[in-house]
């Protein structure tokens, strides 16, 4: 019976239009307008309604975006900026979440439903009142900001005392929002692959000699490579990008690649500049990726998944 | 060299209880485990066997009750200090070390040089013939190989006591009567206490040279395979180990060597050898007897003894063997299990279905069981 109807469904093409279907959705919302971005990198700003054109005679294109984000020290700038932020975040979410994940593993079922309940639980909030609640706590009259303030007064001799820690509009901020925002992308991956070692390992660790120091070393840490991997990645990709996070609470005079993008294209109405800069932005991102998948692959050897 | 001729407790487990929220997992038990000694604890699922072994890892800490190995005592001191090593069910091998980098991690955290530790995970690779596998990793091995490597790796740090949990459990048939033998062989070179934690009767008495059958918590009987087998103490036991025919019974003669017991359940009285331990006349018992230890025949048989009878009801040809469920005239069933020593076309068998047989068993076969 159920073989019947399986021979129908095949037969019909179902299987078929049902795996087209998300091949479909990422070439229409994904492929095709990454292409258009592509195209538009190498066209000219224009008084034109969209705002660009393209060179008369072959090959039509201009690479002067290109060149100009090599040899203007505010892209390479802002590049610079995205990306040290980015991985500042992305360092300190696995500093935070791995121990967080590791002690969700660790507890009785119902108790790991509730942590994994409270993880996502910040996003039943919209995101853009979350960064500006945080705007709120590093105001210079906020009990954060004095609390922070008298922390740093107790630590440093008189001569260094200050009123107030002054946060907003710097870098700091920016990091403190992204990693804020950004940890439970860091927490669940890292969760979902922890979750998945088998804890007799640890004890046959322990039974050869190891003290729980060492088996963390040997065994949980080299087995979670894959879970630290997938969460750099969730965090560290998404932060490059940011936008709102540096627009709201960053300073102005150190703005990341996403502020630059953003002014660009509604500012400056240079369409062509903003997306030879998210095309660079995403070659950058996703070249260590592959290369991270390539070797990966090629260290596993054909490793069946376990 | 026996471990009876060693005559050395390398284990004591003194009265060790071991609870988890109400459920009572180990129940005050006691045993002395002899150096050298090849034991096992054998028992159905849950009862209690893998929650010892644990304690003796030093992964579970009795309730209450002391365990010393080599005259130490265990409590408080971690797995990772005990001079005993496990091998797991799942085998637990470290699926991102290769073979050799799994046999040798125990040795990290012991004194020797670079050399030292390279001989001692080659000897252990030759010894489970996994010498030109050692580039490999775990992944690329067969359930028998991993079982190996599994195997040496708790064996590399020449531990005083070797536990393993259920080590033929996922292994095949055929592979299962090889290995055997192997662990046996491994045992004997090496002379390294083992432990062996099974459910399968058959995988005790040719591993172990002592069993301690455990039911609910509870050590029920420690004795050889022979002594186990033939001379079980408790119904539990006598059921657990082999088949065997069990019905209650009462005592109603006890005479020299002899007692004569009325068993309603086979409309007949039934003669067994006394117990050493005497009995007290009109005591409420069990009789047993095993399948294999009934003869059958179509003629009625001359002499002592006692003599049943009664029609084939059921017949299983097995080979070198048949069962033959015998239904007495009392109307109980009983199970016969004799050897085809002769060789006989199926019409020519000793019996056949509804055939009216005789069946004759020694009162030294029969056992006498009192709880």
């Amino acid at each position: 019976m159920l073989k019947r109807l399986d021979a129908w469904f095949n037969k019909k093409g179902w299987r078929d239009s049902i795996i087209a279907l998300p091949y479909s959705w990422l070439i229409l919302f994904f492929l095709l307008p990454f292409i258009i971005v592509i195209v538009m990198s190498v066209a000219h700003r224009a008084n034109a309604s969209p705002p660009i054109g393209f060179k008369d005679a072959w090959p039509f294109i201009y690479l002067d975006n290109y060149i100009r984000l090599g040899s203007d020290w505010i892209y390479v700038r802002a590049y610079a900026i995205s990306l040290i932020n980015a991985g500042i975040a992305t360092f300190l979410c696995l500093v935070l979440g791995y121990p967080m994940a590791l002690g969700m593993t660790r507890v009785s079922k119902e108790r790991q439903r509730m942590l994994l309940m409270l993880v996502i639980l910040p996003f039943w909030t919209s995101f853009l009142l979350r960064v500006y609640a945080w705007i709120g706590l590093m105001g210079t009259n906020s009990w954060f900001n004095r609390l922070l303030t008298s922390i740093y007064n107790t630590l440093t001799p008189a001569g260094f005392n200050v009123d107030s820690i002054p946060m907003m509009n710097t870098n700091f901020a920016v990091i403190l929002v992204l990693v804020y925002s950004y940890l439970p992308f860091m927490v669940l991956p890292l969760y979902a692959n922890l979750e998945k070692l088998d804890f007799t390992l640890n004890e046959a660790a322990m039974d050869l000699g190891s003290r729980p120091s060492s088996v963390f070393r040997d065994i949980t840490l080299p087995l979670s490579i894959p879970g630290i991997i997938a969460g750099g990645l969730l965090v560290f990709i998404p932060a490059s990008g940011e936008l709102i996070i540096p627009s709201l609470v960053g300073s102005a005079s150190d703005p990341m690649i996403g502020r630059v993008i953003s002014d660009e294209f509604a500012s400056v109405r240079d369409w062509p500049m903003a997306s030879a800069v998210a095309v660079a932005l995403l070659l950058l991102l996703v070249g260590p990726t592959i290369a991270y998948n390539y070797f990966e692959a090629k260290a596993q050897g054909g490793k069946s998944p376990t | 060299m026996s471990a009876q001729e060693r005559d050395k407790p390398l284990i004591r487990i003194e009265n060790v209880t071991k609870t988890f929220n109400d459920f009572i997992a180990v129940n005050d038990v006691s045993l002395d485990i002899m150096e050298g000694e090849m034991f096992a604890l054998l028992g159905g699922s849950g009862c209690g066997k893998t929650t010892l072994l644990r304690m003796l890892a030093g992964f579970e800490t009795p309730t209450a009750g002391r365990i010393t190995i080599g005259g130490q005592d265990m409590a408080g001191v971690p797995p990772y200090q005990r001079p005993v090593n496990m091998m797991f069910q799942s085998y637990a091998l470290f699926p991102h070390m290769t073979v050799e980098k799994n046999v040798g991690y125990g040795l990290k955290h012991e004194n020797l040089t670079d050399k030292q530790r390279k001989d001692r995970v080659k000897e252990m690779l030759d010894l489970v013939q996994l010498t030109q596998f050692a580039a490999r990793k775990p992944h690329q091995h067969s359930g028998g190989q991993r079982q190996r490597v599994a195997l040496a790796r708790a064996l590399a740090k020449q531990p005083k006591l070797l536990l393993l949990d259920e080590p033929l459990g996922a292994l095949d048939k055929k592979l299962r009567e090889h290995t055997q033998f192997e662990i046996a062989n491994i045992q004997y070179k090496t002379g390294i206490t083992f432990i062996v934690v099974t459910h399968d009767q058959e995988e005790a008495m040719t591993l172990a040279n002592r069993i301690a059958v455990m039911d609910r918590g509870v050590i029920k009987q420690v004795g050889s395979p022979t002594d186990i087998y033939e001379f079980p103490r408790s119904k539990f036991v006598a059921d657990f180990i082999g088949s065997v025919n069990l019905f209650p019974a009462r005592v109603e003669k006890v005479g020299g060597n002899e007692i004569i017991c009325d068993v309603p359940q086979l409309g007949q009285r039934i003669t067994a050898a006394a117990p050493a331990s005497g009995i007290p006349n009109k005591a409420d018992i069990s009789v047993a007897f095993r399948p294999e230890k009934v003869v059958i025949s179509r003629q009625k048989p001359k002499g002592g003894g006692n003599v049943l009878s009664g029609v084939v009801q059921d017949l299983g040809y097995f080979g070198k063997d048949s069962l033959y469920r015998i239904r007495l005239d009392s109307g109980t069933v009983i199970s016969v299990n004799s050897v085809n020593a002769r060789r006989a076309a199926e019409s020519d068998r000793v019996a056949q279905w509804e055939d009216r047989v005789w069946l004759s068993v020694e009162p030294g076969s029969v056992l006498v069981l009192e709880d």
